[in-house]
């Protein structure tokens, strides 16, 4: 009988040692904890040039992580990019007017969107789009277009 | 001479097909015996103690060791960029999507499914297996389907650990050691490891492979020539199969989970 308790106890820490892994690797390791996954409302923006923008990158206001990219497609119809975004359910007073822009974390950081709120009284809900954009810089144009003044600046 | 030749193959293969179909009538037969384990859980908590129980401390040590090493190559790599700040990020990766289900399926190949199969070829040269059937007791449901169950019960638990584990050895080595810093390590791995396509798809991998390392335990111990050398080479047969079939699995796994 003795021996029957003891394996039971000890199947019995073995299960709970696996949950408590299983939790640790869902609230410590991974994004849960960060920003929810399927909560809050979605808006969309048009950019002319996404760049390196991928799924799953950060959304943030003045610096500030409020959300993330949920989908990145092309619209046929403008040639522009379809940026839909979902933003937590906690910041839902940005402005209608609000504008996005696509910057690089660091040099050789990942893309994210930034928002810059502006003054509308009305605030963003559920299905509106940004319509002020910022495309990406994309760096080598920015080169080219640097040598270019620079070509133009050697022969006046 | 050539239709020697011919029949030799002719023979290796139509025994290649009959090992498969007899694996699928094994399988087949652990799957339909499940429900009446579901009614005898005491069968079960035995079998998972000596399957998962019993597995744990190779598991914990690995994994810790695992995790030190990925923290330390890591950082060796990472600090030529001046990127050591992800250290988490590739530690924590690394192990949940790859290594903790691959490295946990080949050690409980090792531990468990030898132990398994050498049991279970056992008890079939001594004859218990037929036995139970003389008794009116189905071995499929009294013997075998607790040890398939155990096994997939036990295969993410053991994969959890393992991955938490490593996290923590590669937190020792990267934060302790080499100095990275702590919140870096912490808030870059939350924002890159996601839940559902990291996490999840590799607790799903652990539980294929948990099914496949036990499915090829009993069914090579049930197949065993019953002698001791046939036994013994059934163990080999089964540590060996495993190893090649998670391999190849988690490729095949990778390309469908995290191939976009």
């Amino acid at each position: 009988m003795m021996h029957a308790r003891h394996i039971e106890i000890a199947v019995g820490a073995f299960v709970a040692a696996g949950m408590a892994a299983l939790f640790l690797l869902a609230m410590q390791v991974s994004n849960l904890s960060v920003v929810g996954g399927d909560e809050g409302y979605q808006v969309s923006a048009r950019f002319d040039n996404i760049s390196g923008l991928k799924v799953r990158a950060p959304v943030t206001v003045a610096g500030v992580r409020v959300g993330r990219v949920t989908a990145v497609e092309f619209d046929p119809n403008t040639y522009q990019a379809l940026v839909t975004m979902r933003i937590h359910p906690r910041y839902n007073q940005l402005p209608l007017d609000t504008s996005a822009s696509i910057f690089t974390s660091g040099l050789i950081g990942e893309q994210y969107v930034s928002l810059e709120p502006g003054g509308d009284m009305e605030y963003l809900t559920e299905g509106s789009e940004l319509i002020l954009t910022q495309s990406a810089l994309v760096l080598e144009q920015l080169i080219g277009q640097f040598l270019f003044s620079m070509g133009s600046g050697d022969k006046e | 001479m050539i239709l020697d030749w011919l029949q030799s193959l002719g023979q290796r293969a139509l025994s290649f097909f009959q090992r498969l179909g007899r694996g699928h009538i094994t399988l087949y037969y652990l799957l339909i015996s499940i429900p009446s384990v579901l009614m005898r859980p005491r069968l079960l908590l035995q079998q998972v103690y000596s399957v998962g129980v019993l597995t744990l401390l190779i598991i914990l040590v690995s994994g810790l060791f695992v995790g030190m090493v990925l923290g330390l190559q890591g950082y060796n790599t990472l600090a030529r960029f001046g990127a050591e700040q992800a250290l988490g990020t590739a530690v924590a990766l690394t192990l949940v999507r790859e290594m903790a289900p691959v490295v946990t399926a080949l050690l409980f190949a090792g531990r468990a499914g030898s132990a398994l199969t050498a049991e279970i070829g056992l008890m079939k040269a001594t004859e218990q297996l037929s036995g139970m059937e003389m008794m009116a007791v189905d071995p499929n449901k009294r013997v075998l389907a607790p040890r398939f169950l155990a096994g997939v019960i036990a295969m993410p638990l053991l994969a959890a650990i393992f991955a938490a584990v490593g996290v923590m050895g590669g937190y020792f080595v990267g934060v302790g050691l080499l100095g990275v810093d702590e919140g870096a390590f912490w808030s870059q791995m939350q924002a890159n490891v996601d839940l559902r396509d990291d996490v999840f798809n590799g607790i799903i991998k652990s539980m294929v492979f948990g099914v496949v390392a036990v499915w090829i335990a009993i069914y090579e111990g049930q197949d065993a020539t019953p002698t001791s050398e046939g036994v013994s080479r059934a163990t080999t047969r089964t540590v060996v199969h495993t190893s090649l079939a998670v391999l190849g699995l988690n490729f095949i796994l990778t390309a469908l989970m995290f191939g976009e």
